[in-house]
């Protein structure tokens, strides 16, 4: 453990750090995720083989149900059965400054000085849908890390900020009593992507009524599913609630690791596939277009208005000499 | 795009048992909107806390805020737990009630720079721009 990493640029250092779970390697290696440094791919394609053993955890919910705490609760509750635990908790970077506040361990604080819990904060950095660009790869370094459980907590979520299936084995969706009647309930995005729906501060009045809503909304889904998702009242507060939290979270699992996990995984590799080509071949296209007088052309003329992006579009990929399959790139 | 996207990271943290922080809110705000990453982790941290924190989130600077007279004590503990586990890279200033005779003993200790109450944010923005070691 006591193997100092201070200067460390050695790629190879940096991976056996983190494969022996050192924090210092863990924090420098996400960093280095987060800046998009040169070396991040390297270092993703020495661990990746390691990685694929922690259960990933997605909190996610509109700001101010609770999330944090929730999250305080859950992951004392998992060190009670001796888990190690990876935490990201995500905040919004300001479109305006490109800035960030990020507060989530104001609510962790009794985790900050647990041997067995990591925690990262992390700035979306204008990155949509609930999760930073980075957030999935920091997740895989926690992996590799040998955690055992890996909570991520999203930024506090709208109706469609839904990312997090991607990266999450099991979602949880934090609600609060009185943030909406059943007609709220009854919308797509967030209340689709749910294996888990936690009505937080259910000390309050009214808790029993959203998850009637919940239930009944959940009820009116004509989709097959084949995980009937679990609607619980929990007190982030108080503590009530949080074993049975911690239990509908085991059946979720266990339910997984009947065939569901190996068809969630090929959807995610796909996924993480898509997202890899479609970086990579807009880097190369776009780098290697503009530097073309075509380039500056084409943005004139859509700004002038005399011609679409589209078409635009595709008069460029038309001059390049040998366009590249880019009709398989919409994902 | 493959472009750099460096940002410098901030813990914000306030040792010791005073419970004001409104000092440390501004600063936490100021330095925000100056582009950087602020990690906030509110009142009565320990400098176990401060020290594990600071690994874990890999900041570039620290800026601890007290008021409550613990400094002399506290600030050499916090320096030498970052020493013990290798964050000797990370600049650390500090803010809030600290007595002028105070001050060469903490920048001994380790501490880069002390700022006083009615310190305006952008001399502080300035500051840790220029100072920052990565």
């Amino acid at each position: 453990m006591q193997v100092f990493l201070t200067q460390v640029t050695d790629v190879q250092r940096l991976v056996q750090g983190v494969f022996h779970g050192e924090k210092r390697a863990i924090a420098r290696t996400i960093s280095m995720i987060e800046n998009n440094e040169p070396e991040a791919q390297k270092i993703i394609s020495l661990i990746y083989q390691k990685t694929g053993r922690s259960h990933i955890i997605g909190i996610t919910g509109p700001p101010g149900a609770g999330k944090s705490t929730l999250v305080e609760k859950l992951a004392k509750e998992l060190r009670n059965r001796k888990t190690t635990i990876g935490i990201i908790a995500v905040d919004p970077t300001s479109p305006f400054t490109g800035g960030a506040f990020l507060g989530d361990r104001v609510r962790m604080q009794d985790l900050s000085t647990d041997e067995g819990v990591y925690i990262r904060s992390m700035a979306t950095r204008n990155n949509p849908g609930g999760l930073a660009r980075a957030t999935k790869d920091a997740a895989h370094v926690l992996d590799a890390a040998g955690k055992d459980v890996i909570i991520i907590e999203t930024v506090g979520a709208g109706q469609s900020e839904v990312e997090v299936v991607k990266v999450a084995q099991t979602v949880v969706v934090v609600l609060a009593p009185g943030l909406g009647d059943d007609i709220q309930a009854i919308k797509a995005g967030q209340m689709e992507i749910g294996d888990i729906f936690v009505v937080n501060k259910g000390d309050r009045e009214n808790a029993d009524k959203a998850v009637t809503d919940i239930k009944a909304a959940l009820e009116l889904s004509t989709e097959e599913r084949r995980w009937k998702p679990l609607v619980l009242k929990a007190s982030a507060l108080t503590g009530e609630g949080i074993g049975e939290f911690v239990e509908s979270i085991e059946k979720h699992r266990a339910y997984l690791s009947k065939g569901a996990l190996d068809l969630q995984r090929r959807a995610n590799a796909e996924t993480e596939l898509i997202e890899a080509l479609r970086q990579k071949i807009t880097q190369t296209i776009i780098q290697d277009l503009r530097q073309k007088g075509a380039w500056v052309r084409a943005t004139e003329r859509i700004s002038a208005r005399e011609i679409d992006p589209y078409s635009a579009a595709d008069n460029l990929l038309k001059q390049k000499a040998k366009p590249p399959k880019h009709e398989g790139v919409q994902a | 795009m493959s472009k750099k996207e460096k940002k410098i990271r901030v813990l914000i943290a306030k040792p010791g048992l005073d419970s004001h922080d409104r000092g440390a809110k501004i600063v936490a705000r100021a330095l925000r909107d100056a582009g950087m990453e602020v990690i906030y982790t509110g009142l009565r941290q320990t400098p176990e806390q401060i020290a594990e924190t600071a690994l874990q989130e890999d900041v570039d600077v620290i800026g601890l805020s007290i008021l409550s007279g613990a400094h002399p004590t506290l600030f050499p503990r916090i320096m030498q737990l970052l020493k013990k586990k290798g964050m000797t890279d990370v600049m650390v200033f500090a803010g809030g009630i600290i007595p002028e005779e105070d001050i060469p003993a903490l920048k001994k200790a380790g501490i880069k720079e002390v700022f006083g109450p009615g310190t305006p944010t952008s001399t502080l923005i300035e500051y840790v721009r220029n100072n920052v070691s990565k």
